[in-house]
Formats: structure tokens, C-alpha cells, sequence
């Protein structure tokens, strides 16, 4: 019996009638790829109408069980129900069937249609021919019963952030889904939108339209819209429970188990000190040619933190890229301690300047080279590694890296193993070692926590808040609200470029550092 | 009024004409290597091996015109030649780990080979030509008559580029093309086999580029030989790309090229045959300026499906 079968086809019309949502369970599922067993022996429930949470760090097979509802995988053992009848889930076309849909992290939908075109090819009964005086009426008629709207005629490529995520939620709601899974819905959007797509989310399940599974990190949002959470641990289920009746310590000790987490480095307190980094009308456009700095100036002393928030796609990663040398300036200067500053190799060595870029596999390493090649990029042009000026002596190469290895815990199967087959916490902790291990007078640090677990996490900061109390000016970019509310001394927020809200962390909260992000 | 006559009249106004005349010919395989292009790519992948598939077109239409006395069958023989070795292409790039560039440059080279390979007995004979359609019968000036005998392909392609590009917009294929083209993972999300959807894309996208060929050794110049074709299928691609990916944009383009490919010769026909070779060089040339014109240092390129190996 395919899925298909199994639940009397509903007829596909939107918007008409009585949503009614979808509840799904899991028996025993189970996943071995190989050898590594990802998932085993799960059962979750989640009624129909309710806002579930799932918890795990990084690996705690979230994804492969999400994978496995929808058919993207098949599980080696367990079986699925939904609406308290066993299924059989082949394929993603199988899941939609059976009005289960997922919004991902990375967007589905693709970049040159437009938002129109996008909602009605996802549809399974798409028309061989597309007759768009009558699909755009229908996509009114049902855009008219949705809590918000996007500009539908604009390719998808020309929207905001935040206006893709609404998209993707209203083009499962389009094709009429009645159980979302969302893997970590909020990650682009400012506090405020967060709050607000999640709050809509609710409402539809409290009116019993909709069930939602929500993959997530943030306990905040765990603790304010979700009524029962499941946590993963190692592929296992190790707890679950009305989220009213779980502290959010009780849930994080059992995401992370009895690992030992080394303790945050304490801040110690901030004297003003000389700017050491100072950015002064920096200018540049983005690959496609349009202004993606806007004369930013910020100035970073030694020994503190700033840092800079914002939702993804307002210049953050061009400002990082200009600082390392990645991408040119087309107007404004950097300046580190009162002299002009190239980002290139002669002057970062020269001024000290060093970085730890986000996705540091693609931009702070060479995947195919070895963990030891990786950790002298910055010195192996240098005494003791080079002899005569060119020179590469292998031996001091190898016994640096082993020790960098051992000092910063970089796990690997021989520091000749390619980096790119070490795990990303370990790539994370080798550029640290390369990037670290010197005297720093100016770090410039993006994103470095994403997708890692608590301990890598909780190391990482650690690291970074110890170069500032020894006295290096310290840019950090971030994504993660609370790593900047954690870290910095300062705050900084970009928005489309610009940066125009400076405030000392004390000075300022969640509530105003949103505002700022959404360009208020 | 004797023809000749009129023609010493018409002085530097044959120029145009003759470009004229020149663009509508020498487009047509323009147009059909690079519409077929211009879907394969939408797919998201890039097939440098149309010019192989063109020279061996024109080989299989000629010798099938030939064989079965019908233009036109060898025009369909060299379509269905064209399409196999865009399975061929499409089979390999569907291998893990295969670059379609690479596999693009060993097909145009095999393609160009087989065609000498199996085309030494047809060089000498004659195969039956396509007709061409007269729409000068008005005019007495027979420059401007010869000018409006127009072949059936060229409306055939035009035709053709005005569906593609409504198709990409109106039908459920074309936005599956798109899609596909533009974003693998959405593709799968949707239920929707990359590596068929391109299979088909480059297979359909062979059979133009075959009839393309097919043009060359039965209606201009109208013969087989082994310099029948001087890269027109490699211009193509880059006629493409100054296309932005839009079929209306590669028949404006492929006009174009045709009449800087007719430069040349309309230039010897009222006596200018001074820098010949350099005005033959025109559409090289032309496509040089293009790439350059249209590539920037700091911009992607615009337009561009984002899953071709090229943009990545």
C-alpha cells in the first residue's frame, strides 16, 4: 500500500474549508548508515495541533529523524503513523501527500523564480500548462485567509531574508500541509519577525489548523511558543515532556549529558584603552555589483569586545570580507594603531591582525591540505619551518602542528589527515590554533559558534574572551544575538550596510537592538 | 531592366542587404546550436560539445539527404544523431564526480572526428538541398530578390525561440527546468529527478544542435566538407551567456552574429576586398568583445542558472 493510498485523498483545494492538522508519531525508528548508527530507537509523539520542540546539539541525529518523516531517507527500523495509522513514507512526494511539509534552514525555493511561479510549481498537481489570470486570483483568494504576505511577482532572489522564510512557511500552507517541521526557522530573522512568524504558528495550532515541529536551539523560543519538547542526545531519546514542567537547565543537561563543559573564561574589568582598529567610511559592493557597505565606521580599542548584530544579508559578511583582504574596498580606510592597514599578508603579520572567518573550511582553510599544512599557513614562510628564506623544512612543521594540536584539543586521525575530513568543531579549533597560538593585537572573528556543540561552543568563547582580557581589540560579526549579549562589551548593528546604532552592552537590550536590526 | 545593371545601381545600399540577407543565413545554426544551449544550460548544465554534435549533424543530414533523396528526412536524421550525443553527454555528466566541461571538450572532438571519420564518401556527391521560401516576388531589383529567399528553418527557429521562451514561463516543464537549473535542492525537494530533467534538457538540446548542423551541409553553404563549420558551435555558447539565458535574446543575438558573419563576404561583393580576412574575423571578434563586455571583475554574472559549473 503506497502513502498515497493510505489516507483518503483530500481534495487539493486552498484556502476552502476547515484545516484540520495532521499528529504524527514515531516507533522505534532507527537509522544505521554503515556503521555509525545515527538514530536508534526514537518514538516521538506530536498530537495533532500542538507546537513541538525538538532539542539536540549538532549530530544528535534532529535531522536524520526529520529526514526519515519525509521520506528522505529510509529507516532501518520503526515505523511512522500518522494520524494514528502506520504509513509507509518512500519519498518527499509521499510525505506532501500525507500533508506533512518541512521548511529547512537553507531555502528551497529557487533564487530566479518568482514567488508566484515558486508556490505553484511546489504544487504536486501543477497544470502542464500554467494559466496565470487564474493562478493569481487563487493565490489572492488564499493570500487573503494567511495572517501575512509577500510580494509575489519580484524573483525570490530580490526578497529579504525574513520575507523568504514567510515564503516558505506560506508555500507549505499553500500546498496545504497540516504538520510543519521547521529546522531552526529563526536563525535569519531579527527577534521581532521571529516572534511574529512563531506567534502566527501558534495561533493556527491553538485554532487546531496546524501541527508544528520545530528543530531549534534557542530555549527562548522553546519556553515562549512551544507547549512539549523532545530531546535528542547520540541519536537517542533521553527526554520529553510538557515544556511548563522543565526548567531550561533540566533541558540542557540533558542536550549535552554528564561532558564536561569548560567553564567561560570571566570577564575581566574593561579599562579604556587606544583604538586599536579603527574602519572609517568603508565602502564596497557585493557580487552583483550593488552597495553592500555603506560608509561604515566603528572604532574597536584593546581589550574589549565589539560586536556587531544584524540579520544575515546586511553587509556582514562583505565587511568581514573587506577586513580580510577577500573583497575590495571602493571607498574609506582601515586603520590599525593610527597607521593605514592593507589587508594583506605583509600588513596582518606586520600589525598583528588576525581572524577567524565563518565557515572557516571555505574561507580560513585549504580543504585538501593537511591539518598540519593548514595550522603554518601563517608561519611556514617563516623561521624555524623556512631555512633560507624558502625553504620548507618539514620536520619543525610537523612539531608545531602536533603541539598546536594537543594544545587546542584539535581531534584528528594524524595531523596529515586532510582537514576537510575532520569534523567542523575541529576545523574550527585548528584555524583557532593557527589564528591564536601567536601575539594578537587585533582579532577579527565571524559567526565562529555555528553549528557546533556546547563544548566547542562554550571552548571557543572562552578563547576569545581571553585574547580581549590580554588586551586585543576584538571584532566579533555574529548572527547569534545572544553570543553578542554574551561576549561583547560593546554592541554594533548593521543594517543594509550601514552601521548606525553603537551602544555599551549595558546601555542597551534585546528589544532596541532588534528595532535597530530591522533598519528602525 | 537588366539585374546587372540594377546591381552597379544599388552601390554601397547592397552592403546592407547583403547583411541582411547574410544574417538571416548565417544565423540559422547560430540560433538553433544555441537555443539548444540555452535549454540544456537552463537545466544546469553546460554542453561545449555542440560543436562535435553540429559537424556531425551536418554530416548525417547530408548523407541521409543523399541516400533517401529528402532534404527534410536528413534534416530529421541529423536531429536524432544530434540527440544521441546528448544522451551521451547527459549519460557521462550523470557519473559522480564528472566535470560536464571536460566531458563537453571530448565530445566535440569525437563528434568532429566521427563526422570526418564516416563523411570521406559523401564530400563528392550531391544531396538534394532544402528549398528556400521566396518572399521577394514583389521586388524587381533582384538583390533585394535574392535576399528574401529565406530558409524554412530560420522561421522554424524563430518560432521556436518565441515557445521556449514562453514555455519557461507557462508551463509546468519549463518552470521544472528552471527550477532544476537554478537550484538542485529545491528540485529534489519537489520530488523531481535532477539528472532526468537534465538527461531530457541535454538530449532535446543535442537534437537542435544537430539540426543546426543539418543547415550547413543542405541549405549554406549547401555541401559537405571537412571545414564546414568554423567553431559556430563553441560562438554559441558564448552567444548564450551575452543571451542572459533568454531565448528571445539568443535569436536577437544569433542575428547578430549572422550579419558580422556576412560582413566579409558582402564587403568582396561590391569590390571591398581590402582587410577581407579581418572582416571575417568579425564574429570572432565579436565574441571576444562580448566575453569581455559582459564579464566584471567584482559582479557575478547575471541571469546565470545557478547551478552551472561555470557560475559555481
Amino acid at each position: 500500500m503506497s502513502a498515497a493510498e493510505a489516507i483518503a485523498p483530500a481534495p487539493a483545494v486552498n484556502g476552502c474549508g476547515r484545516r484540520t492538522a495532521v499528529g504524527v508519531e514515531t516507533v522505534g525508528m532507527t537509522k544505521v548508515f554503515g556503521s555509525f548508527t545515527a538514530l536508534e530507537d526514537v518514538s516521538i509523539t506530536v498530537r495533532p495541533g500542538s507546537f513541538h520542540a525538538l532539542l539536540g546539539e549538532n549530530g544528535a541525529g534532529k535531522s536524520t529523524l526529520v529526514k526519515c518523516i519525509l521520506g528522505f531517507y529510509e529507516p532501518t527500523r520503526g515505523t511512522i503513523r500518522v494520524d494514528g495509522k502506520d504509513v509507509e513514507v518512500k519519498n518527499p512526494r509521499d510525505a506532501q501527500l500525507l500533508k506533512l511539509g518541512m521548511v529547512y534552514q537553507h531555502f528551497t525555493l529557487v533564487p530566479s523564480l518568482t514567488g508566484a511561479e515558486n508556490l505553484v510549481i511546489a504544487r504536486a498537481d501543477a497544470p502542464a500548462i500554467i494559466d496565470w489570470r487564474q493562478e493569481t486570483k487563487r493565490l489572492e483568494a488564499f493570500f487573503d485567509e494567511m495572517p501575512f504576505r509577500v510580494p509575489l511577482d519580484k524573483p525570490v532572489s530580490s526578497l529579504s531574508a525574513g520575507e523568504k522564510q514567510k515564503l516558505e512557511i506560506l508555500k507549505q500552507l499553500y500546498l496545504d500541509q497540516r504538520f510543519l517541521i521547521l529546522d531552526e526557522p529563526t536563525s535569519v530573522l531579527t527577534p521581532q519577525e521571529a516572534d511574529e512568524i512563531l506567534g502566527l504558528l501558534r495561533g493556527m495550532t491553538e485554532r487546531g489548523e496546524l501541527s508544528v515541529l520545530m528543530i531549534t536551539h534557542k530555549f527562548r523560543e522553546v519556553t515562549a511558543f512551544t507547549e512539549e519538547v523532545s530531546i535528542l542526545r547520540r541519536g537517542r531519546m533521553v527526554g520529553a515532556g510538557k515544556v511548563g514542567q522543565m526548567s531550561t537547565d533540566e533541558m540542557a543537561r540533558l542536550m549535552i549529558g554528564d561532558q564536561e563543559i569548560r567553564e567561560r573564561a570571566a570577564r575581566q574589568p574593561f579599562n579604556a584603552r587606544e583604538t586599536k582598529l579603527e574602519l572609517a567610511a568603508l565602502c564596497a559592493i557585493d557580487d552583483e555589483g550593488l552597495p553592500a557597505l555603506d560608509r561604515v565606521n566603528l572604532k574597536v580599542a584593546g581589550g574589549e569586545i565589539v560586536g556587531i548584530a544584524g540579520v544575515s544579508g546586511n553587509g556582514q559578511s562583505e565587511l568581514i570580507e573587506t577586513l580580510s583582504g577577500q573583497r575590495p574596498l571602493t571607498d574609506g580606510r582601515i586603520v590599525v594603531r593610527s597607521q593605514p592597514f592593507e589587508p594583506k599578508r605583509a600588513d596582518m603579520d606586520r600589525f598583528k591582525v588576525f581572524g577567524l572567518p565563518e565557515e572557516p573550511l571555505k574561507n580560513a582553510t585549504a580543504p585538501k591540505m593537511s591539518v598540519a599544512e593548514n595550522i603554518a599557513l601563517r608561519s611556514f614562510d617563516k623561521p624555524p619551518i623556512a631555512g633560507l628564506g624558502f625553504w620548507l623544512k618539514p620536520s619543525p612543521l610537523r612539531k608545531m602542528a602536533r603541539e598546536l594540536i594537543g594544545r587546542y584539543r584539535v581531534k584528528t586521525t594524524s595531523p596529515d589527515a586532510p582537514i576537510e575530513t575532520v569534523s567542523g568543531g575541529n576545523v574550527q579549533r585548528a584555524v583557532l590554533a593557527r589564528e591564536l597560538s601567536g601575539d594578537v593585537d587585533v582579532l577579527i572573528v565571524a559567526n565562529p559558534c555555528f553549528g557546533l556543540d556546547f563544548a566547542s561552543v562554550s571552548e571557543i568563547r572562552s578563547q576569545i574572551m581571553d585574547q580581549r582580557n590580554r588586551g586585543a581589540a576584538v571584532l566579533l560579526v555574529s548572527e547569534d544575538l545572544d553570543e553578542i549579549l554574551e561576549l561583547a562589551d560593546r554592541v554594533a548593528v548593521m543594517s543594509e550596510g550601514r552601521i548606525d546604532y553603537v551602544a555599551p552592552i549595558a546601555e542597551t537590550d534585546r528589544t532596541t537592538i532588534g528595532r535597530h536590526m530591522a533598519g528602525h | 531592366m537588366d539585374p546587372s545593371q540594377v546591381a552597379t545601381d544599388l552601390g554601397w545600399w547592397s552592403v546592407p542587404l547583403a547583411m541582411f540577407a547574410g544574417a538571416i543565413r548565417v544565423s540559422t545554426p547560430f540560433l538553433f546550436v544555441s537555443l539548444g544551449e540555452c535549454l540544456t544550460e537552463k537545466s544546469g548544465r553546460i554542453n561545449l560539445g555542440l560543436e562535435g554534435t553540429l559537424v556531425f549533424g551536418a554530416m548525417t543530414g547530408y548523407a541521409v539527404s543523399y541516400m533517401t533523396g529528402s532534404a527534410w528526412t536528413g534534416v530529421l536524421a541529423a536531429g536524432i544523431a544530434g540527440s544521441l550525443f546528448g544522451m551521451l553527454h547527459a549519460a557521462l555528466c550523470s557519473l559522480p564526480k564528472v566535470n560536464d566541461i571536460a566531458v563537453g571538450i571530448a565530445l566535440m572532438l569525437f563528434g568532429v572526428g566521427l563526422a570526418f571519420f564516416f563523411g570521406k564518401p559523401f564530400i563528392q556527391p550531391t544531396a538534394p538541398r532544402l528549398p528556400s521560401i521566396s518572399l521577394g516576388e514583389w521586388s524587381d531589383i533582384s538583390q533585394v530578390r535574392v535576399a528574401l529567399e529565406i530558409n524554412p528553418l530560420f522561421f522554424i527557429g524563430a518560432a521556436l525561440a518565441v515557445a521556449m521562451w514562453w514555455a519557461f514561463r507557462n508551463t509546468r516543464a519549463g518552470l521544472i527546468v528552471r527550477t532544476t537549473g537554478d537550484s538542485a535542492a529545491a528540485a529534489r525537494a519537489l520530488g523531481v529527478s535532477v539528472l532526468g530533467v537534465r538527461f531530457v534538457a541535454t538530449t532535446i538540446g543535442g537534437f537542435m544542435a544537430g539540426v543546426g548542423g543539418s543547415f550547413l551541409s543542405l541549405y549554406y553553404p549547401g555541401s559537405w566538407n571537412e571545414g564546414l563549420s568554423s567553431g559556430q558551435g563553441l560562438m554559441a555558447v558564448a552567444l548564450v551567456i551575452f543571451a542572459r539565458w533568454n531565448p528571445l535574446l539568443c535569436f536577437v543575438a544569433a542575428l547578430l552574429f549572422g550579419a558580422a558573419g556576412a560582413l566579409g563576404p558582402a564587403l568582396q561583393s561590391i569590390g571591398v576586398s581590402q582587410g577581407y580576412h579581418f572582416f571575417n574575423a568579425a564574429p570572432y571578434v565579436l565574441t571576444l568583445l562580448i566575453m569581455i563586455v559582459s564579464s566584471s571583475k567584482v559582479r557575478a554574472l547575471r541571469g546565470a542558472p545557478g547551478e552551472l559549473s561555470i557560475v559555481k
